[in-house]
């Protein structure tokens, strides 16, 4: 009975623990909110104007934790900068965002131009611009037609890449995907569902590299190194991002695009241009400066917080902001 | 003129039925068209497969237990207590979890599935067999049955509706869920659901459609199974 009682007593004790550091780390953020308005002109490099808490805004980003946390980013800097932000993260597939976009629900979120491009704008992923200015140009002219705003890219861009352990690509003699030529077919293939029939995948894999593999396999998102890890994949479909391939460097590799196949991303901010002229000037100026510090290291190492250090999108959001000086 | 195309109404009814018998193209598999009526029949066929395992599974592990325990009489609280624990677990943690254990694909699904349809059959099983007229159980036992005589002769057909009602909601339980398998390795008619991005709106209507159409096949087709199954006396009775 005794250790029991115990064992009751601190596990009560923890929720208790909990309850209260969560009270404060509440009570923490919404003095930060309070305080960078008032102060934020003096500590940071986002200004806070007092017009712009007129201005009522919801950001959005897709389902998987680099987006969440580029959304918190925007969220909190343009909060910063005054605005009243609501944030509508995790919405899903980028079909959903765009629509959310488009009709209104909110007021904007981060896309990659390469899958706004072939996703959105049918465009074929060889004929997708490499260089990150040309990419946003087109995209931006594209989205210009749906009324559309599309905000100048990040420093880091995201792709797809074909990815498996770095024994397994010494075994094999893997080094670009054209390595795969005539061992694929002994090879088993995990990616998200949907990755099956994107020509920014599998299907691109298939029409460009003419690869056939034993067997594909969708798996989660989250699932994609869990798989190699466990010795069920030869390959996995990874991101360029992923902070495991700069933790793990002896562990994972990617395979090096050679036909161009996965068109590299820079982020862009999509927002309806109804929405950018009633926010003023200040939406703009923030979202581009905020964005500014976001390398691809910068970005790894965000990912890493979240993915691997299991913090919030917040959290690393708000560390982020804070350590490049943007908030005081 | 593009805008209709642009900024398509959500799915129709019909959109979707042209979507389950015809291919459509799609902004993002450059050109390859997706849909149609091999497709889903591929696809109906796994999330079939992957019922019947579970629901195999799930009768291996539950019914001699709740058979047993329900002769017995003992044990009500253990059925009950998993029966009712059982339904609150989450399916996609214990997938997630299976997952880090032994890997996705069929095996993970047919386990985590089976978890699903276990709580149902206990609980029915046990509840079945125990309420059975004590009288009949104790006529038999002085005719000379056997205590395994008694439960196959006596107990389970007039605990027939019971255990049929455990049965129905097992499956169902499995069959819907199943509709999830394409995040652990097992292409169902949840990828329809899924990938909306691949498949529009309309295919995402289409799953919904067809992943009904399926567990109301499968309710329908079980209870023609009970009704043939009950004894004639207790079909009067019900009558």
């Amino acid at each position: 009975m005794r250790p029991q009682f115990t064992r009751l007593r601190a596990a009560v004790a923890m929720l208790l623990a909990l309850a209260l550091s969560l009270g404060v780390v509440a009570c923490g953020s919404s003095d930060d909110s309070s305080s960078s308005s008032e102060e934020g002109s003096s500590s940071g490099a986002i200004v806070s104007n007092s017009e712009n808490a007129k201005v009522s805004l919801t950001i959005g980003s897709k389902n998987f934790p680099e987006q969440e946390i580029l959304g918190e980013i925007y969220a909190q800097a343009l909060k910063a900068a005054g605005y009243k932000v609501k944030s509508d993260l995790n919405l899903g597939s980028e079909t959903v965002a765009h629509q959310a976009v488009k009709s209104g629900a909110i007021s904007g979120y981060p896309e990659y131009a390469s899958t706004a491009l072939t996703s959105f704008f049918g465009i074929e992923p060889e004929e997708v611009p490499a260089g990150a200015t040309p990419a946003y140009e087109k995209a931006k002219g594209e989205f210009e037609k749906e009324g559309l705003t599309a905000f100048p890219p990040t420093p880091f861009a995201s792709a797809n890449a074909v990815g498996t352990t770095t024994k397994f690509a010494e075994k094999e003699g893997l080094k670009t995907i054209s390595d795969l030529e005539g061992k694929s077919e002994s090879m088993s293939l995990y990616g998200s569902p949907e990755c099956r029939q994107r020509i920014d995948c599998l299907a691109g894999l298939e029409k460009y590299y003419g690869l056939k593999f034993k067997s594909f396999h969708p798996v989660d998102i989250g699932l994609r190194y869990t798989v190699l890890e466990k010795g069920q994949a030869d390959l996995s479909i990874l991101f360029t991002t992923d902070p495991q391939l700069a933790a793990e460097k002896d562990k994972f590799v990617i395979l090096e695009d050679d036909k161009e196949v996965f068109p590299a991303g820079n982020v862009i901010f999509v927002s309806k241009k109804s929405t950018v002229e009633k926010a003023g000037p200040d939406y703009e100026k923030t979202i581009v400066e905020v964005q500014k510090g976001l390398t691809l290291e910068v970005m790894q190492e965000l990912d890493a917080r979240v993915e691997l250090e299991k913090q919030t999108p917040k959290q690393a959001a708000a560390a982020y902001l804070k350590s490049a000086g943007y908030v005081g | 003129m593009g805008l209709s195309l642009l900024n398509p109404p959500l799915a129709s009814i019909q959109g979707a039925i042209e979507f389950i018998f015809t291919p459509q193209t799609s902004n993002v598999t450059g050109g390859k068209t997706v849909g149609g009526i091999d497709q889903v029949i591929e696809l109906t066929l796994n999330q079939l497969e992957l019922t019947v395992f579970a629901l195999a599974l799930s009768l291996l592990v539950a019914m001699p237990i709740g058979l047993y325990l329900g002769h017995r009489g003992t044990g009500e609280l253990f059925a009950t207590v998993i029966g009712n624990a059982g339904r609150a677990i989450p399916e996609l943690a214990l997938i997630a979890f299976m997952a880090a254990l032994i890997g996705v694909g069929v095996l993970n699904l047919t386990i985590a599935l089976a978890i699903l349809g276990i709580p149902p059959l206990l609980t029915n099983s046990f509840v079945g067999i125990h309420q059975v007229d004590r009288s009949a159980v104790d006529a038999a036992r002085g005719m000379g049955m056997t205590e395994f005589e008694i439960l196959r002769k006596v107990e389970i057909p007039l605990a027939i509706p019971t255990l049929f009602a455990g049965i129905r909601s097992a499956t169902i339980a499995i069959v819907a869920t199943a509709t999830i398998a394409p995040i652990a390795g097992v292409l169902t008619l949840g990828d329809f659901i899924i990938n909306q991005n691949v498949y529009g709106d309309n295919g995402v209507l289409a799953g919904a459609i067809l992943v009904a159409l399926l567990a109301l096949t499968l309710e329908f087709s079980l209870a023609t199974l009970q009704r043939r199954l009950t004894s004639k006396g207790l079909r009067l009775k019900t009558a």
